[in-house]
This record gives C-alpha cells, sequence and structure tokens, in this order.
C-alpha cells in the first residue's frame, strides 16, 4: 500500500504532493477510513459542503460527502480544511482517490499536532489524525498507534453482539455503509454509542436507519441519530466497548460504563466475556477444567472467519504450553484475541499479561466443584501425585504379604489401593507421550470406572455366587497400549475379591487357581493360614494390604487359574493344621496362605487356637518378605512381556510406516 | 552461529530454510540438497536397530573447505540440517546437539498448533504460523551474519 500510495502519489499528480510514506499503523488507519468513505460513495452522499470536490466516476474514489464529514470531524477550521484539500491534489484533480486522501489525513494530522500545513509536514513521523464524530455507531477516536485502535469498533461489534461468527461477514458490509453516516462537526456531547441500542432493536434499527440516512440531508441525521442514541442510555465515550457486546448477545440493554478497564487494556476480560467464554468453553467441552483438543478448536476459530495465517497466530499466542491443546484460560486468551482481531485491534507481539493463563486463573479461579474433582486428574501427570501414588502401592503390596482381611475393611482399601495403582500404571504408559497430555486425564477417569465395576463385582461376588471363570491370559498383541492389557488384567483379578481377598493390583496376571495347588497343599498343613489370619487380628490395618501381593504372587507363578475351585478351598483349609514352613521354597505355600487367609479369617473365630504368638510373628513377618520378593519378580515380569509388547508394537508400525511411504507417490522436491 | 538451518520433510523437499543473507543463498540451498543423501544413507544404516535405539543426532554429514554440515533426524523423518562455518571452531559437538534440540523443541511447537498441517511451509509472516520458530532460528543465526 505504500508503495502503491507513493507510486499514485508520484504518478497520479505529476507535481503533486511527494511521495508519501506511511507507517503501519497509519497505513491501516488511513486504509479504514479510505474503505469507509468510499464505500459510502455507493449510498450517495448529501449534497457535500462546497469545497467537496465532485466524484469522478469510475474510479475508486472516496465520496465527497463523507470525506468532508471526516474531514470537518477533525475539528479543524474550515480554512486548514481548504488548504489541505488543496494541497493534497485533490482539487487539481477533481476528486479524492487513495492518495489524495492519505496525503490529506496525514495534513490533518499535522494540522492537529500543529504544524504547518505544508507537504514538508507530512514528511515526518506524525500521530493519526483524530477525528471526533458522533455517529449512531459510536465515536472513532484515532489515538497514537500505540494507543488501541478503536477505529472498527462499531463494525465487528454489531457483528460480536450476534455472537454468531457465521454472520459476521454479512454484518460487516452493512456495517460498513453506516458508520459513514455520521453527522455532526459539533464536538459531540454525548455521542450515543452504538452499543446501547438493544440487540435486536438495534440492528433493525440501524439498518434501517443506515438506509434512511444514506439520501437523507446531513443535518437532518444528527436528529435520528440523536434520539436513538438518546434513547439507549447515557453518554458514553469509549470506543472499545465492543469488548463487552459479546455478552450483550444474550442480554437486551446492558450498561455501558464498566469499561473503566478498556481504557488502558483492550487485553483485559472482564467478568461477562468471561462467563460467556467459560460457555462457549463448556459447549465444546462440558469439563471446565480439561482441555479442548487441538481439532475441536480449530473448527470453533474457524467459524471466526479469521484468516488461518491469523488464527495459527493466534492459537501460537495463547496455546502457553503448546500441548496441542487448551485449558479454559488459554481458550479465554485465545477467544479474547480472536474478538479484538475482529474489532480491529492488531495482533500484539507477545501474550499481553492480562491474558496469560496464570493471570486468568488467578483473576478468574474457578469454581471450587470444578476444581477439586478435576485438577488432580486433569493436570498432566504433576509429578507429585505419581510418587505417591506408586508409594501407595508398594505400600499396599507389602501390605498383603499375610494378611486375611476382615472384608469389609480391605476391600475398601483394595479398593483405594487398586485404583492408586491403575491411576499410577495407567499414567505410566501415558506419560511418555507427552503431546497428549490430555489423553492421561480420559484414561486417568477410566480407572475410577472400573474400580467401582469391579466394586459391584466384588459384592456380587460375596453373595456367594460362583466367580466367573477368569479369562485366559491377556494375549500378546494387541492394538492399543497396554492400558487395555490392564483392563483385561484387572477383570479376572477382580473375582478374587469375592471372598474378601483383597484385589491384586491390576497390573498382574490373573490369579491362577490354585486348584493343583491345593492338591498339593493338601499334604500339606496349613496351619500357617490361621495363624496367619490370627497374627493379622492382631496386626494394624495397614498391614492388610500386603496380602494384596499374595494373590498377585500366586496369580504370577502360577499357571491359568480357576479360581472357583481357590474358592471352594478356602473353607477346608482351615482343617489343615499341619504347619510348615519348610515349605516356603514353594510357592505354593503362598497361594495356600493367601487363599487360605482371607477365607479363615470369617472361620478363624471360631477357632481360637492358641499358638505360640511370637513366632508366628517372625514367621508371619518372614513369609511377608517372602510375599514381596515373589510381587516384584511378578511385576518385573509384566514389565519384560510389556516391553516385549512395546517392541512389537515398535516394528509394527514400522512395517506399517514402510508401507506407506512404499504407497505414497514420490513427491519431486 | 548456523550459517544456514533448514527443515525438510519426509518426501526431501523444503519445509523450512533459511540462511544468512550476506552469502550467496544458493549456495546453502546446495549444500543442503547435497546433503540429504548422506543423511539418508545414514537413516538406513542405523533402521536395522530398533527405532527407540536409533539416535536423533546424525553428526557431522560432511565437511566443506568452508562449512560443516550437520543433520538430526526426527521420528517421523523430518531432518534438520544445519551448516555452520568452520572457522567457528568454538562450536562443539554438545552445542551443536543443544541447537538441534532447541530445533526440535520448536518444530513441535509448531506441530501442535491445530492451523499447521504438516508438509506445509513453516511461514513466518507477521501474523502467521511458525513466529517463535522463526525467532529462535534467529537466535541461534545470531551472531554470524
Amino acid at each position: 500500500m505504500e508503495a502503491a500510495a507513493a507510486a499514485a502519489a508520484g504518478g497520479g499528480c505529476g507535481s503533486g504532493p511527494p511521495p508519501l510514506l506511511l507507517s503501519e499503523g497509519e497505513q491501516q488507519c488511513y486504509s479504514e477510513l479510505f474503505a469507509r468513505c468510499a464505500g459510502a460513495a455507493g449510498g450517495g452522499p448529501g449534497p457535500g459542503p462546497p469545497e467537496a470536490a465532485r466524484v469522478a466516476p469510475g474510479t475508486v474514489t472516496a465520496a465527497a460527502g463523507p470525506v468532508a464529514d471526516l474531514f470537518r470531524a477533525s475539528q479543524l477550521p474550515a480554512e486548514t480544511l481548504h488548504q489541505i484539500t488543496e494541497l493534497c491534489g485533490a482539487k487539481r484533480v477533481g476528486y479524492f482517490g487513495p492518495t489524495q486522501f492519505y496525503i490529506a489525513l496525514k495534513l490533518i494530522a499535522a494540522a492537529q499536532s500543529g504544524l504547518p500545513v505544508r507537504i514538508e509536514s507530512i514528511k515526518c513521523e506524525l500521530p493519526l489524525p483524530r477525528f471526533m464524530m458522533s455517529k449512531n455507531d459510536g465515536e472513532i477516536r484515532f489515538g497514537n498507534p500505540a494507543e488501541l485502535h478503536g477505529t472498527k469498533v462499531q463494525i465487528p461489534y454489531l457483528t460480536t453482539e450476534k455472537n454468531s461468527f457465521k454472520r459476521m461477514d454479512d454484518e460487516d458490509k452493512q456495517e460498513t455503509q453506516s458508520p459513514t453516516m455520521s453527522p455532526l462537526a459539533s464536538p459531540p456531547s454525548s455521542p450515543p454509542h452504538y452499543q446501547r441500542v438493544p440487540l435486536s432493536h438495534g440492528y433493525s434499527k440501524l439498518r434501517s436507519s443506515a438506509e434512511q440516512m444514506h439520501p437523507a440531508p446531513y443535518e437532518a441525521r444528527q436528529p435520528l441519530v440523536q434520539p436513538e442514541g438518546s434513547s439507549s442510555g447515557g453518554p458514553g465515550t469509549k470506543p472499545l466497548r465492543h469488548q463487552t457486546s459479546l455478552i450483550r448477545s444474550f442480554s437486551v440493554e446492558r450498561e455501558l460504563q464498566d469499561n473503566s478497564s478498556y481504557l488502558d487494556e483492550p487485553w483485559r476480560i472482564t467478568e461477562e466475556q468471561r462467563e460467556y467464554y467459560v460457555n462457549q468453553f463448556r459447549s465444546l467441552q462440558p469439563d471446565p477444567s480439561s482441555f479442548i483438543s487441538g481439532s475441536v478448536a480449530k473448527n470453533f476459530f474457524t467459524k471466526s472467519k479469521l484468516s488461518i495465517p491469523e488464527l495459527s497466530y493466534i492459537w501460537e499466542l495463547s496455546d502457553a504450553d503448546c500441548d496441542g491443546a487448551l485449558t479454559l484460560s488459554e481458550f479465554c486468551a485465545a477467544f479474547h484475541l480472536i474478538v479484538a482481531r475482529k474489532n480491529g485491534y492488531p495482533l500484539p507481539e507477545g501474550l499481553p499479561p492480562t491474558l496469560q493463563p496464570e493471570y486468568l486463573q488467578a483473576a478468574f479461579p474457578k469454581p471450587k466443584w470444578d476444581c477439586q474433582l478435576f485438577d488432580s486428574y486433569s493436570e498432566s501427570l504433576p509429578a507429585n501425585q505419581q510418587p505417591r501414588d506408586l508409594n501407595r502401592m508398594e505400600t499396599s503390596v507389602k501390605d498383603t504379604a499375610d494378611l486375611p482381611v476382615s472384608t469389609q475393611d480391605v476391600t475398601g482399601d483394595d479398593k483405594q489401593a487398586l485404583k492408586s495403582t491403575v491411576n499410577e500404571a495407567l499414567p505410566k504408559d501415558v506419560s511418555e507421550d507427552p503431546a497428549t497430555p490430555k489423553d492421561s486425564n480420559s484414561l486417568k477417569a477410566r480407572p475410577r470406572s472400573r474400580s467401582y465395576s469391579s466394586t459391584s463385582i466384588e459384592e456380587a461376588m460375596k453373595r456367594g455366587e460362583d466367580p466367573p471363570t477368569p479369562p485366559p491370559r491377556p494375549q500378546k498383541t494387541h492394538s492399543r497400549a497396554s492400558s487395555l492389557d490392564l483392563n483385561k488384567v484387572f477383570q479376572p483379578s477382580v473375582p478374587a475379591t469375592k471372598s474378601g481377598l483383597l484385589p491384586p493390583p491390576p497390573a498382574l496376571p490373573p490369579r491362577p487357581c490354585p486348584s493343583q495347588i491345593w492338591a498339593i497343599m493338601n499334604s500339606v498343613a496349613v496351619n500357617i493360614c490361621i495363624q496367619v489370619v490370627e497374627w493379622s487380628e492382631q496386626v494394624s490395618e495397614a498391614e492388610l494390604l500386603p496380602q494384596l501381593s499374595r494373590a498377585p504372587s500366586q496369580a504370577a507363578e502360577s499357571s491359568p487359574s480357576k479360581k472357583d475351585v481357590l474358592y471352594s478351598q478356602p473353607p477346608s483349609k482351615p482343617i489343615r493344621r499341619k504347619f510348615r514352613p519348610e515349605n516356603q521354597a514353594t510357592e505354593n505355600q503362598e497361594p495356600s496362605t493367601v487363599a487360605s487367609g482371607p477365607a479363615s479369617a470369617a472361620t478363624v473365630k471360631p477357632h481360637p487356637t492358641v499358638q505360640k504368638q511370637s513366632s508366628k510373628q517372625k514367621k508371619a513377618i518372614q513369609t511377608a518378605i517372602r510375599k514381596n520378593k515373589e510381587a516384584n519378580a511378578v511385576l518385573a515380569r509384566l514389565n519384560s512381556e510389556l516391553q516385549q509388547q512395546l517392541k512389537e508394537v515398535h516394528q509394527e508400525r514400522i512395517a506399517l510406516e514402510n508401507q506407506l511411504e512404499q504407497l505414497r507417490p514420490v513427491t519431486v522436491l | 552461529m548456523a550459517v544456514c538451518v533448514a527443515v525438510i520433510a519426509k518426501e526431501n523437499y523444503p519445509l523450512y530454510i533459511r540462511s544468512t543473507p550476506t552469502e550467496n543463498e544458493l549456495k546453502f540451498h546446495y549444500m543442503v540438497h547435497t546433503s540429504l543423501d548422506v543423511v539418508d544413507e545414514k537413516i538406513s544404516a542405523m533402521g536395522k536397530a530398533l527405532v527407540d535405539q536409533r539416535e536423533l543426532y546424525l553428526g557431522l554429514l560432511y565437511p566443506t573447505e568452508d562449512y560443516k554440515v550437520y543433520g538430526y533426524v526426527t521420528n517421523s523423518k523430518v531432518k534438520f540440517v544445519m551448516v555452520v562455518d568452520s572457522s567457528n571452531t568454538a562450536l562443539r559437538d554438545n552445542e551443536i546437539r543443544s541447537m538441534f534440540r532447541k530445533l526440535h523443541n520448536s518444530y513441535t511447537d509448531v506441530m501442535c498448533n491445530p492451523f499447521y498441517n504438516p508438509g506445509d511451509r513453516i511461514q513466518s509472516r507477521f501474523v502467521c504460523l511458525g513466529r517463535a520458530f522463526d525467532n529462535m532460528v534467529t537466535s541461534m543465526m545470531i551472531p554470524v551474519c
């Protein structure tokens, strides 16, 4: 545009004004003004002031009427305006072409700054010309480029009021007609701000008034505008109220005075805006603490009809953590930037401080019910949570070494341990993919449902139904990450809780049915189970959890189980009193111990066999240690299995990629 | 420190290439283009091992009289090629690695933008994608100018 202006200036008026160099802000302003004035040309301006030149047909010119209005709005004396028009060359060529217009604007700026109206004045850096206009659509103030450009406030204002991005284009066109219909040269006492007009009412009125104004004489427009303006409310002098208009779309009348913050910063989000943004966020994503994925946000923001480069730039600015998803604060910042951009504000170089996510979160704290429920899940695997889960899992593994359980307590504990282990196991898998932390949220949410389902199964079990036959061990190949694996792994282990046995950590394969173990154990006295049971009564509840490890340990060690046998056996356990601590080497003892333990919890009481407590305790501790070691071995094995699966998946992926490459047509550089 | 930085897509067309303006840019384009062969060679040599064992940093691809060319390839076969001045002996391998790491991070940030279609050029106009990327590359190319 600069080159065009310069060239045109040079070429259009031979001995006219010298080439004009405009800064970017000026360019923007001037082009907008020119477009406005030119747009009004179609409507047929009223009789202009004498100095207005005629409009040369067939050229892109600014209509004389609007131009004259604009110049008059600059509040310069008529003589100065005459001089300016002369100097810019409009008189000479007879019309206001782009160059003339720009030069004129620059001269106006110079005049307003107190410089003499000369060609030389426009060569230096000038602030933008200021035009005080009282329009039906509000006051336009062209401040310094450093200030906010309030030029196009009214245009997008209408559109944002509609709160529908799709209609913005149409409204834009219509809107461009109206702003030029501004009455008035006298300083506006109270320029009725467009925003004051109720939404539905205002838009139709605007249209009708715009149509009316087109042919109407200049002065006659004023009474039209004034009543309209005065009807809508008090005086408003701020051009930046477009931001509040967003919320207006839902309310008929709003007070316009709450824009003190706008004076300084268009980047500040008000409460109403914030509310609006949050509602929009909710429409995309019901959970306010969760993320909006990139594609969803892309579709949504594309509706705003901004260009893709601009949208991508806005995204770059607002997605502070660069994760490809938007949190609520990021979404609000992005939305706000889009709104600002539609209103004509140039996009900032960097994210303004008031739009930073931390600032937004602090300024608008989420309601508690949002935070507490979901924060622990919505964070992308907070580091502190994971170790915490790990700790819990480890303690749970340890504690389940020996203990049978008073069913209810332990199952409750189990669930928690289970949840924590599941939470911990799942996030481990997910955390390897840093680009999709949001997936971890959804994945993390799943363990909860799983634990609930396990609860129901447990209860069903306790009613005495036979446990379902456990599914076979999970297949080596599966289409998704091991989270599915865990699903499968977990389900079969759930029935294990039927008899009050603590559910094993889901990462472990289903518990084997120790039927064959029992066959062996029949010969081996399992007095220890009773001892263990008694010991469990004495031991604190914290040690209940080790029981869990025993279940998995026996599951790991043995072949795929028939759990039903396990549960049919327990009742007979107490009968076996032979205690063979020597059999510690055989894992068989563990399962029997474990199996018998919980089952015998109920039966222990009727068998108050009094054994040597100290030796029992010692042996219990030893067994606990054994259990832990076995649990470790089991987990290590599971780890290696998962690694194996991971490698296989990798290889599959490589194979697929190779295929893809072969299939893809070769692209030439 | 770098004299030229280029991002090459999987299909071996450039997504982004930028050189210090003082030099003949065409020469750098040519160097980057020829280095692609070396990159492919290195990839195929390593490709037999498992993917996760493959090193992303390829190291010195080839030295010329005035310049050295370093390469880096991502898991999605997007290649980064960097040309540095041979006379700049202060540059060590670790520094090159860290530069590539920064490049990679900026590149993933560009990728994360849903408005970026993979395979598009990484533009860096005023209101466009890739400004951060461009700024980062600029920081790498200063002070050699």
